[in-house]
């Protein structure tokens, strides 16, 4: 009896002690090249998860119209950008254009080709107020550097002439994760106040001067409607979904807009002239008179020499794809298309993908 | 284990079987052990560039700027360590009850349901906990609790103004309803495997239900029921998800428990995604190995308490 009992106890150690060793040297941190079955008919992607949603669509049809599918992981712009440069995916996707010291990095010219755009809202919960407030770019700069503290500073009255606001303190609120989103409107900021610009600047995660940090769009959204007095500023598609109030923004010509798809396509228009040639280009308080002024490009990005033809040009083949076809599903998911100009400028950066230098595409 | 030199005798299969059983075993052993090490490698190597950086001085400045790229630890470290208190302050005291109303008070009927309903409560995904305390528990302490907490205590820094709802008093409760469940849970096994004839000796002494608990139970339960106190602290200051959703996240440290802070666990899940420069990363890196240290410490210091409290004296003696 005992014997058998330890014949057991042994056969079972040997077992677990093989399966911890085959186990062991498999999982490693680092996520599995890009998958080479099918001969390059599965392409890998990382970055930005604003994009995520429209990406999820376009990889779908396209799948289902040539086989070739596409495997996303959004893990945010800044992985999407360090996974591109460790060359363990075929693209990356980012809501802000790659610094100068991130291109500098690369092993190889990374092309930045603009998919779609997106905007910022800024929100707000005033209890009893009809009709849409209105903020030009000082008063918000104002208010997020804490220089304006109450609903009834004269800076916000002077504005909102018609408006009953009511007299409580401003709550606030800003997104704490890092966020493509803290991006663009920090970089709006920027643009439009020399103070921020000194005293706090631009980039995903930035030092709030005053504020409550919200995790997420649903955090900042939570927080403003549950607090009388606050503002905060969410994805645009998210606000469309939740139906959160939103301020009109006095943009670069005078006007105040709201953030509707069109005004957002059509700051991307104003931009348009003057495009810098690879396309890295910040498009916050474009010129026009409709232009919606905290608008950017989500960009793929994708290195211009791919090391395989088979999937280089399987990538370049759908990059075309969704810039075409694919741009007739943004509106329902709320994205904002590209203008023609854009359009064809970005068609131009892809038919620029090479392999061993010779084109991926014709013509 | 191994037999070393020349064997004399072949071995039999039972050796064989013993020698691989406890080199399996061994090897198991000091795996985890080389985890944790190996852990603490990473961390320290990725916060190298930071430390190199600031230096020691990391763990002890409160700036948080990742544009200027200008980091320290300190008001992570403060936001950690109030939280955390502030749980076992609140929370330790009624899984404790809990514990004592299961094990010795609770009629049989009622044992098994809120038993099983205390567990339940430590198999919520940490995020409801999170989303719960955003939209239920922030408005009533912002409408209610924390406005008569401020007008009754007012006078002390601590308890002042504003009410956001959120932040580091909000975080702690949180918490303290995360920690309960698994306080409750372990004091209670620990309070069952007290023998029954030490309640039943001070009950023939002539001694009241609670006296029995008081004088001849709890103590004999003392060294388990502090086990069990620290397993709930590893999880309140490693809690990540459902902190950061009520907690304010501003890296600061501020005078009263109703203002907005931050935790290390919470900055770290907030911003590694899109932490774009290097120096950015590193810092993050090193708030790491600061959480790992702290627990490192916390525990260690709390293992050097109960081996007092152990071998102290033990119930009415």
């Amino acid at each position: 009896m005992q014997r058998r009992n330890r014949l057991k106890a042994l056969v079972l150690t040997t077992l677990l002690g093989v399966l911890v060793l085959a186990c062991a040297p498999a999982g490693g941190l680092r996520p599995a090249p890009p998958g080479q079955e099918a001969g390059g008919r599965t392409l890998t992607g990382a970055g930005s998860t604003f994009i995520y949603p429209i990406a999820a669509k376009w990889f779908d049809v396209y799948a289902q119209k040539t086989g070739v599918r596409i495997n996303y992981q959004s893990i945010g712009s800044g992985g999407g950008i360090r996974q591109l440069l460790d060359r363990t995916v075929d693209f990356g996707a980012s809501d802000a254009p790659m610094t100068d010291e991130q291109l500098a990095q690369a092993p190889g010219k990374i092309l930045h080709i603009p998919m779609v755009l997106g905007a910022v809202v800024v929100s707000y919960n005033l209890p009893g107020l009809d009709g849409s407030l209105r903020l030009s770019p000082d008063t918000l700069a104002g208010i997020y550097l804490g220089e304006i503290r109450r609903w009834t500073d004269p800076r916000i009255a002077a504005e909102n002439p018609g408006l009953k606001l009511p007299d409580m303190p401003i709550a606030v609120v800003y997104r704490s994760d890092g966020s493509g989103t803290t991006y663009v409107f920090t970089d709006y900021l920027s643009a439009v106040s020399p103070a921020w610009k000194s005293r706090v600047g631009r980039g995903t995660s930035v030092s709030w001067p005053v504020g409550i940090g919200a995790k997420g769009n649903e955090g900042v959204t939570g927080q403003v409607k549950q607090t009388a007095g606050a503002v905060g500023y969410v994805e645009l598609t998210y606000a469309i979904q939740n139906r959160l109030p939103y301020a009109l923004l006095r943009n670069r010509d005078g006007n105040y807009v709201e953030p509707s798809l069109t005004n957002i396509t059509a700051a991307a228009a104003g931009a348009a002239a003057s495009m810098p040639e690879d396309l890295r280009v910040s498009i916050v308080n474009a010129p026009g008179p409709n232009s919606y002024p905290i608008s950017a490009f989500t960009y793929i990005l994708a290195y211009q020499e791919q090391p395989d033809q088979a999937r280089g040009r399987a990538l370049a083949e759908f990059l075309l794809w969704a810039l075409d076809e694919g741009q007739k599903y943004a509106p329902d998911l709320h994205y904002a298309p590209l203008p023609d100009e854009v359009r064809a400028r970005a068609r131009a950066r892809v038919k620029m993908m090479t392999y061993q230098g010779k084109p991926l595409l014709e013509n | 284990m191994a037999v070393p030199g020349i064997t004399r005798r072949p071995i039999t299969k039972s050796q064989l079987a013993d020698g691989l059983f406890g080199l399996l075993v061994g090897l198991l052993g000091l795996g985890v052990l080389g985890l944790a090490v190996a852990i603490g490698i990473n961390l320290a190597s990725g916060a190298g560039p930071a430390l190199g950086r600031f230096g020691p001085v990391f763990f002890s400045r409160s700036v948080w700027d990742p544009v200027r790229e200008e980091f320290g630890a300190l008001p992570f470290i403060y936001g950690t360590l109030a939280t955390s208190f502030l749980a076992l302050l609140l929370g330790a005291p009624v899984a404790l009850a809990t514990a004592v109303f299961l094990a010795e008070l609770a009629p049989r009927w009622l044992r098994g349901p809120v038993s099983y309903l205390v567990e339940l409560l430590a198999a919520i995904p940490s995020v409801v906990y999170g989303l719960w305390g955003l939209f239920v528990l922030a408005p009533l302490l912002r409408a209610a609790i924390e406005p008569a907490l401020g007008g009754w205590l007012g006078s002390v820094p601590l308890f002042q103004g504003p009410f956001y709802g959120v932040g580091i008093f909000t975080g702690g409760i949180i918490l303290a309803i995360m920690v309960i469940p698994t306080i409750a849970a372990v004091s209670r096994d620990v309070i069952r495997a007290v023998p029954a004839d030490q309640r039943e000796a001070m009950l023939a002494l002539g001694a009241t239900r609670w006296e029995t608990i008081r004088l001849a139970v709890l103590p004999a339960a003392r060294s388990g029921i502090i086990g069990a106190v620290l397993l709930g602290l590893g999880r309140a200051l490693g809690e990540t998800m459902a902190v950061t959703m009520v907690i304010g996240n501003r890296p600061e440290i501020p005078a009263s428990i109703f203002a907005p802070g931050y935790t290390m666990a919470a900055v770290i899940a907030n911003e590694f995604t899109e932490a774009t420069s290097d120096l950015h990363l590193s810092a993050l890196f090193g708030i790491g190995l600061g959480l790992f240290l702290l627990t490192l410490l916390v525990n260690i210091l709390a293992r050097l308490l109960v081996w007092r409290v152990a071998w102290g004296p033990v119930g009415g003696e």
